[in-house]
């Protein structure tokens, strides 16, 4: 008996169906859930429901807030890191590197555990008492604590592409410091920053594992709202969960896409 | 001049100070974890008592066999079907190379909720409820779109004319791909297969809603244990520590050494 010819393509076929049947089916059920009442008929109550209740609609709001703010502190933190660092002539750099990447490897929640009793620590000093409640800025914290990292690779691995002999040029035709940031730097490393701030915003509107562990389960965020829903109300919850589906889509592609070639956890350094 | 000195000082002051703040509460639990009380603040005295309380309890010592297991089927499971996959799309044809690889960063960009919610409901609908089978589709998911990413740029980057040269040369096609096509992306493949163990191991949501009831990893573990706070996990709380700092001494230890062992074969070339 003769095989039929081995033909490379047919490799694909496992990953495709294995694609076909736990995310498009699973994606086509959360739409099908959407749009059906308890009775599983169709109905646009779910949808109506959600965008005529304000609370869900501050919640999102209030969710998004607190990620633009997260993303921003990111920022405003990695950015100098990683220009200090690509910049840097330092042989060791690359170690340097190493040791914002290291945290990422520790379990996600005994690190933001880690978080939690360092700031029971601190709430025991008299003039820091006031952390004890606040649950607002200890999320935020504990995000940018947990975030940084996707931050600063995107950000890194562009501002290394960026040409020395620009900056050579630019100080040779008299730009100073400023000049030199403003016309070069910062526009050169637009990509680093679109994908950093990716991977910072979604995963902080929606991992509640840091909202819930540090802000006293006070702080909702969409994560949070989509999973307490999910307890009594698939229908309702499978709404939430379209309308950040979309949210997170129209963001991508404002944001330029996800660059598959920086990758983000860092494990090819 | 001097003013460079100045400007290299607050360079290292401010990449020292993120540095620091971001290792603060690591340090802090892995000083509280040689600690003889389950305090944290003041230090009453060097002893082993929480690793032995680690090392004792029986529950933690299986969440963390299951975590490292369910890791390393669900990294072998991907890296397999990850690296076929992507082997397959690269010889497809452009259009349902671009298909499958739409499909494919789904679960990259969405959010985990969303993903893990879609195959909860799905595997309740059909009736598959939730099991250990579940659990591991449910980390395949979230890891094998990363594998493929991984695995992706060395194929681009491969010499395809090694390939035909083999076929040349009498070498059946699927040897051609094992011996020839193979070496060549197993430095992408490797990376896939670290990404999906970290992936794994750090997973919270995704096990939450897809796991069997009563199987905990530490992910769960933790969250459950400071959220809900019992009575009886006090004493775990300060085995936590323990563990913390056994992961992050393993994760140094092994950041170093395949750090000195890398340097060294790029030394051989």
């Amino acid at each position: 008996m003769k095989l039929p010819r081995f033909s490379r393509k047919t490799l694909c076929i496992p990953y495709a169906v294995f694609l076909v049947f736990f995310i498009i089916i699973p994606m086509c059920v959360i739409l099908f859930y959407a749009f059906t009442d308890k009775e599983m008929n169709f109905s646009f109550s779910n949808f109506l429901r959600f965008f005529s209740d304000p609370t869900k609609l501050s919640t999102i709001a209030y969710s998004i807030v607190i990620s633009l703010i997260t993303t921003v502190i990111c920022l405003v933190i990695a950015y100098p890191v990683a220009l200090i660092l690509a910049r840097s002539r330092l042989k060791k750099k690359f170690v340097i590197l190493m040791l914002f990447v290291l945290p990422m490897w520790i379990n996600f929640v005994l690190r933001v555990n880690a978080l939690r009793e360092l700031f029971n620590l601190l709430a025991q000093a008299e003039a820091l008492a006031w952390l004890e409640n606040a649950n607002i800025f200890k999320t935020v914290v504990g995000m940018v604590y947990d975030f940084l990292p996707f931050m600063i690779l995107p950000l890194y691995t562009t501002m290394l592409k960026i040409d020395n002999s620009l900056y050579e040029a630019s100080a040779d035709l008299g730009g100073n410091a400023f000049v030199t940031f403003f016309r070069i730097t910062l526009p050169l490393s637009v990509p680093g920053i679109m994908s950093g701030v990716t991977m910072v915003f979604l995963p902080s509107m929606t991992n509640y594992v840091v909202s819930d562990m540090l802000g006293n389960a006070k702080v909702t965020i969409i994560g949070k709202f989509i999973s307490d829903y999910f307890g009594n109300d698939w229908h309702m919850g499978s709404m939430i969960a379209l309308v950040l589906l979309i949210v997170v889509f129209v963001s991508t592609w404002l944001t330029g896409g996800f660059k598959s070639e920086e990758n983000v956890r860092g494990a090819n350094l | 001049m001097n003013k460079q000195l100045l400007m290299k000082c607050l360079k290292a002051f401010f990449v020292g100070l993120v540095l620091l703040v971001l290792y603060a509460p690591i340090l802090l639990l892995a000083v509280y974890s040689f600690d003889k009380t389950d305090m944290i603040g003041r230090f009453e005295g060097f002893s082993f008592t929480h690793y032995a309380a680690l090392f004792q309890n029986s529950k933690v010592l299986g969440m963390i066999g299951n975590t490292f297991l369910l890791a390393f089927l669900a990294a072998v499971l991907s890296t397999v079907l990850g690296t076929a996959g992507a082997l397959g799309m690269f010889y497809c044809k452009k259009r349902t190379k671009t298909a499958i690889h739409a499909v494919s960063q789904i679960p990259v960009i969405n959010a985990e909720i969303v993903t893990a919610l879609s195959l909860a409901v799905t595997f309740v609908a059909v009736g598959l409820g939730k099991s250990y089978f579940t659990l591991l589709i449910g980390h395949m998911v979230i890891c094998t779109p990363f594998v493929v990413l991984s695995v992706m740029p060395k194929l681009k980057q491969m010499d395809n004319s090694l390939y035909e040269a083999a076929l040349d040369l009498g070498a059946s096609p699927f040897k051609a791909l094992l011996q020839v096509v193979l070496p060549q992306i197993i430095p992408g493949v490797i990376s896939g297969f670290m990404l999906a163990v970290t992936l794994s191991l750090d997973d919270y949501i995704v096990t939450m809603y897809t796991r069997p009831s009563g199987f905990e990893t530490i992910s769960t573990y933790v969250y459950n244990a400071t959220t809900k706070g019992n009575a009886h996990t006090a004493v775990t709380l300060a085995s936590l520590w323990a563990l913390t700092t056994i992961i992050f001494v393993v994760i140094v230890l092994f950041v170093l050494i395949s750090n000195l062992t890398g340097r060294k074969k790029e030394a051989d070339r």
